[in-house]
């Protein structure tokens, strides 16, 4: 019996398994890299040098195209992020312009950013966006790392993974070649090139450093509470556990006069 | 079972409550002296840890509810903003949304504990009827309940669903614009799907009870499937089963926990943190895991049968597989209950364990070639499971001694895991001659 349990779990185990790495088959593409990535494991953590460079190269390289508009300019500054001090948030939000109003004169404003202010869009609406890159619509990545198969590893593989289209593929116009993408053809050109910026903190500025620091800081952004969310379970699960031994042996107790 | 009260009130106040409403004597005799078979092995602690798993479910939902938006424009932002700023608002999400799993993993292995046991036979039909009801309103929830987060999986996953409606003959279409609130999935349905998704988990609540009375006039069913014949065979349900239940619902916890806390989105679709665009088709459009077997039954009936298309059949095989577990019971023709003594049951019993299980990976695959083959077979197999080779069974098995009775069960030292027949105590009782006062 005991034999037959388990055998039903195995098979049921490695059927999940195969299941939810399911078959692609419309548009085949390269699998990711695997990536070690700081923060995972049950005790991971985001590196805070990371989230900052990584935030340096979201705003100087990808927010020209890309909102981040879950954000807050207010979350640099929270427990678990890049831990900007309150001064240096305010200094960051307030380089960036947002419309508010109407003000008494019935007039819509612009006005520097607050704490409080999401990320601004770089377009104002989807067909602005739409026009200003040959159709294509470029996503918020505020959830990224969270919305495509394969997570962290498929957006730094595609971000590192820019090649010449080999000889036998016709390209689609506008479109760039990368093999991680499903049906290989992208609408975004390579956004990362050796020393594209210079990171404040000195760290020399290679595309696999940058892809790096960049999809740190999106998993931060899609996943603020990350680091919350591992402690408390590791209390949870301590406890849990302490917990089953002495129930266990209560209802051993309990039960040794019917033994 | 029904059985002599034997509370006393303990004080003036007790006695004076006990006169007008009598709710300590009901929760004394349900929970604290009910007589409960003494050999209920791990299986049956899935019952209370079903109870734990609706409570959780209604609590962080009444809560999440204090915070959501149900409106197609807001939706989306409004779970962002749960998850993000709201005070553990991501602990209430994300065991909201785990919890719904463990839901329907704890209901499952309860199912399947009842089609081992025999639980679902004589006097305990309308037991495992209530059961099923629950079972469908739960799978109901969890539909509705999916399309609030309003992501690409949650739009099209209810498209495919709702479209379904429309394969019905002659009232179809109208039932299907008047169930969706319009001619596509929007506003109106997000509305009402959320209305419905907070009205269902209070009827579950109102059958899981009559589900708790209906077992507790025969009583428990037990590994042995004899029925309990007098006091030595019983123990009060407290402490020795509410301190097992307590054990097994921590270790279930920690399990859950694994989930909430280490690894929150493996058992959803990534494609769900997209927000809904009717305009973009996701490459695939999957249920959740606990109804991919489901699923891949709907999309096996490829070929039309006379005037009933190939959509109507999936229709009529999806929602057929879940009815016929309405006639169990009667579809059954076994006198023994127990699979522990039913050599041959017990081999069909894991076989039919193990076509499930494919039937779901086949749900997550996509509809092509050799997938849809093997969950034609698969599926012709699920109903031949209980239309053919349980019915047959009942008749030409040779089952193994049956037990006379619990007591003598756990004296001679029956197999605490169902290793083979029982190690013959007392006289060899036949299929028809097991002596049962309750039968």
């Amino acid at each position: 019996m005991a034999g037959k349990i388990a055998g039903a779990v195995v098979i049921a185990a490695a059927l999940i398994g195969a299941g939810t790495t399911a078959a692609h088959a419309a548009g085949a593409y390269k699998e990711p890299r695997d990536v070690a990535w700081g923060w995972e494991g049950p005790f991971g953590t985001f590196d805070r040098a990371a989230l900052q460079r990584g935030f340096q190269v979201y705003t100087q390289v990808c927010a020209a195209c890309h909102g981040l508009k879950y954000v807050k300019y207010r979350n640099l500054g929270d427990d678990g992020g890049p831990g900007f001090s309150a001064a240096e948030v305010k200094a960051i939000a307030a380089q960036y312009q947002v419309t508010d109003g109407p003000n008494e004169d019935g007039d819509m404003f612009e006005r520097p950013a607050l704490p409080k202010d999401a990320f601004i869009e770089p377009f104002e609406n989807e067909q602005i966006a739409r026009l200003a890159n040959n159709g294509a619509y470029p996503p918020d990545l505020s959830l990224m790392t969270k919305a495509r198969d394969g997570g962290a590893d498929y957006l730094y593989s595609l971000l590192v993974g820019y090649e010449d289209a080999p000889a036998d593929l016709t390209m689609q116009p506008g479109m760039n070649y990368n093999p991680y993408f499903s049906g290989k053809q992208i609408a975004m050109a390579q956004p990362l090139y050796a020393d594209s910026v210079e990171y404040a903190d000195g760290t020399q500025a290679s595309v696999d450093q940058m892809a790096k620091d960049v999809v740190t800081f999106l998993h931060w952004a899609a996943e603020p509470k990350l680091e919350a969310r591992k402690r408390t379970g590791f209390s949870v699960m301590t406890f849990l556990v302490i917990l089953a031994g002495l129930l266990y042996f209560t209802q051993r107790k309990i039960w040794s006069d019917q033994h | 079972m029904a059985h002599e009260s034997t509370y006393q009130p303990s004080n003036g106040f007790a006695r004076w409550m006990d006169a007008r409403l009598p709710i300590m004597r009901l929760a004394h005799d349900s929970v604290v002296d009910f007589p409960t078979p003494k050999n209920l092995n791990y299986w049956y602690t899935f019952g209370g840890i079903l109870t734990f798993c609706l409570a959780v479910q209604i609590i962080t939902g009444v809560i999440l509810a204090m915070h959501y938006v149900a409106n197609v424009d807001l939706a989306f932002a409004s779970v962002e903003k749960i998850m993000r700023d709201v005070n553990y608002g991501w602990l209430l999400r994300y065991v909201h949304a785990n919890g719904a799993s463990m839901f329907f993993l704890a209901v499952y292995l309860h199912i399947f504990r009842g089609l081992y046991y025999g639980s679902y036979k004589a006097p305990r039909e309308v037991l495992w009827i209530l059961g099923v009801v629950i079972y469908l309103l739960m799978m109901a929830t969890a539909f509705l309940g999916y399309l609030l987060p309003w992501g690409q999986m949650s739009l099209w996953g209810a498209n495919v669903i709702t479209s379904l409606f429309g394969a019905i003959p002659l009232i179809g279409e109208a039932l299907q614009t008047w169930i969706v609130g319009g001619f596509a999935i929007d506003n109106a349905t997000l509305n009402r799907f959320y209305s419905l998704h907070y009205l269902f988990p209070f009827m579950i609540a109102g059958v899981v009870l009559l589900h708790i009375w209906a077992l507790h006039v025969p009583g428990n069913n037990n590994p042995t499937g004899v029925e309990v014949q007098d006091k030595q065979d019983t123990v009060p349900f407290h402490p020795y089963y509410t301190m097992k239940d307590a054990f097994a619902l921590t270790v279930f916890a920690i399990l859950f926990a694994y989930f909430v806390f280490f690894d929150p989105n493996v058992l959803g679709h990534a494609v769900n943190y997209v927000e809904a665009n009717p305009l973009v088709t996701p490459e695939h459009i999957v249920p959740e895991w606990y109804l991919l077997p489901f699923y891949a039954i709907l999309r096996a009936i490829t070929f039309d049968i006379g005037p009933i298309s190939a959509k109507l059949g999936g229709v009529i095989a999806m929602f057929g597989s879940i009815a016929i577990l309405f006639f169990l019971p009667w579809l059954d023709t076994s006198k023994v209950k127990s699979a522990r003594y039913r050599p041959l049951y017990k081999q069909f019993f894991w076989i039919f364990v193990v076509v499930c299980l494919i039937l779901g990976w086949l749900g997550a695959q996509p509809a092509e070639g050799g997938y849809v083959v093997a969950a034609q077979i698969l599926t012709a197999y699920y109903f031949a499971h209980f239309l053919i080779i349980l019915p047959v069974l009942g008749l030409v098995e040779t089952p193994s001694a049956v037990p006379v009775s619990i007591s003598d069960a756990v004296l001679s030292g029956a197999p605490a895991a169902d290793a083979g027949p029982a190690s013959g105590a007392g006289a060899p009782a036949g299929a028809t001659a097991a002596p049962d006062r309750n039968a």
